[in-house]
């Protein structure tokens, strides 16, 4: 490999009179350099991370104690609580002392919560399919993004659509809150708040027969 | 047949080996030694992670609290507030070890006895503090020593973004706890970090 004088240079001998210095062949040997070159690229290909840390964006409302929490309509408010196992207990409307609603899990799967959010999503307002709609315009080109985001938001903040309230007990997971927080936007949900859960609530969890 | 030489051209195949090297040099980004590994849930989310102004509270999955702010001056200053509110004294060096290590999660009577030890011996110092069972920043009720490092961060640099980077093991009443001390201390407003997943 370190074979460099391959030129026909040092031919001098064969030459009258004046003796001419020995050209020097203009190669050289790479072998080190590559050495290094590749070197620093193994380096430098194991310590990369491309993918950078995402990050999803939380708004709780302002903890105010002289001013009443709004009154939430019972019909279409979807509590949703989170319990050990990966378990998301629900129910539909208010939690009534003198009505109990009826409580019913399910689990994190594609199966399970999200196609019971795009149900209630769409049962309620239709609002999983016109956002899903203006999705679909979006990518086809027929709207651009700043259509979409206003109109997106503006169907999704509807005073008739869905409310989801999430309320997490002391057995679930940061990976539990994460995972349905997840799922309002994958739902197109835009009205939803984390709260903390109630005693009576606790009580539901309890009481459902686990099969 | 005469025989050809064994030794071949490889400028090509250099100018390949230092492009690479070239690209894989500028597009790195050094991760500083954390003292503690979360590894957090993935959500469809694409928003990412801001890297200037950032105020980052990391929950492990034993729900031990661990802050980090970015900033050398930032630090400094934050760290001269606690040593003022807690009553302990540090010297310039050990404010200056402060403003260029990481995250950290101790209760601040240590952080005196921590920053007095080089970086081989903060390890086991993290260590001993675990086997103690007071490895982390206090966050309940009774004591809550985040929600003063949250407020002197938000002194000294009121353009901090909040994110919260939380294990996914770790408990909801901790996660709720330190959105607790967030909202006490007026952040209403605050991310979630999390890995990137594909939605099916």
């Amino acid at each position: 490999m370190a074979d460099v004088n391959t030129g026909d240079d040092g031919g001098g001998g064969k030459h009258k009179g004046k003796v001419r210095a020995k050209k020097s062949s203009t190669r050289i040997d790479m072998t080190p350099m590559v050495d290094l070159a590749f070197l620093l690229l193994t380096f430098f290909m194991l310590t990369t991370t491309f993918n950078k840390p995402k990050a999803m964006e939380i708004n709780m409302p302002i903890k105010d104690k002289t001013v009443d929490p709004p009154k939430i309509p019972g019909k279409q408010t979807l509590t949703l609580l989170l319990s050990d196992k990966n378990r998301i207990y629900w129910y539909i409307g208010a939690d009534d002392p003198n009505l109990p609603p009826a409580v019913e899990y399910t689990n994190f799967s594609a199966n399970g919560i999200r196609k019971l959010l795009i149900e209630k999503n769409t049962e309620i307002n239709s609002t999983f399919s016109r956002v899903e709609k203006l999705k679909e315009d979006f990518k086809k080109g027929q709207i651009d993004e700043k259509k979409y985001k206003e109109e997106s938001i503006k169907v999704k903040a509807e005073k008739k659509a869905l409310i989801v309230l999430i309320k997490a007990d002391d057995s679930s997971t940061y990976k539990n809150l994460v995972d349905i927080l997840d799922e309002m936007s994958i739902c197109n949900i835009g009205r939803y708040a984390i709260v903390d859960i109630t005693a009576s609530e606790i009580e539901m969890i309890k009481n459902v027969v686990v099969q | 047949m005469p025989r050809s030489s064994p030794a071949l051209d490889m400028t090509p195949m250099v100018d390949l080996a230092f492009l690479l090297v070239t690209f894989f040099m500028l597009t790195t980004q050094f991760r500083a030694d954390e003292p503690v590994i979360v590894d957090p849930p993935s959500s469809v989310s694409e928003t990412i992670v801001p890297d200037i102004d950032l105020m980052q509270i990391i929950i492990d999955d034993k729900g031990k609290v661990f802050f980090n702010i970015d900033g050398k001056e930032k630090r400094a200053s934050v760290l001269r507030k606690m040593a003022e509110k807690y009553g302990v004294n540090f010297t310039d060096n050990e404010i200056y070890r402060f403003s260029i290590m990481t995250s950290f999660g101790m209760p601040m009577k240590y952080m005196k006895q921590f920053l007095g030890k080089d970086q081989a011996t903060q390890k086991l110092f993290y260590n001993d503090l675990e086997k103690r069972g007071e490895k982390g920043i206090p966050a309940d009720s009774l004591n809550n020593e985040l929600s003063d490092w949250v407020l002197n961060a938000r002194y000294s640099n009121p353009k901090y973004r909040v994110a919260i980077k939380g294990d996914g093991a770790a408990k909801y009443p901790v996660v709720k706890q330190v959105i607790e001390t967030l909202q006490r201390n007026k952040v209403n407003k605050f991310n979630f970090v999390t890995n990137l997943e594909v939605a099916q």
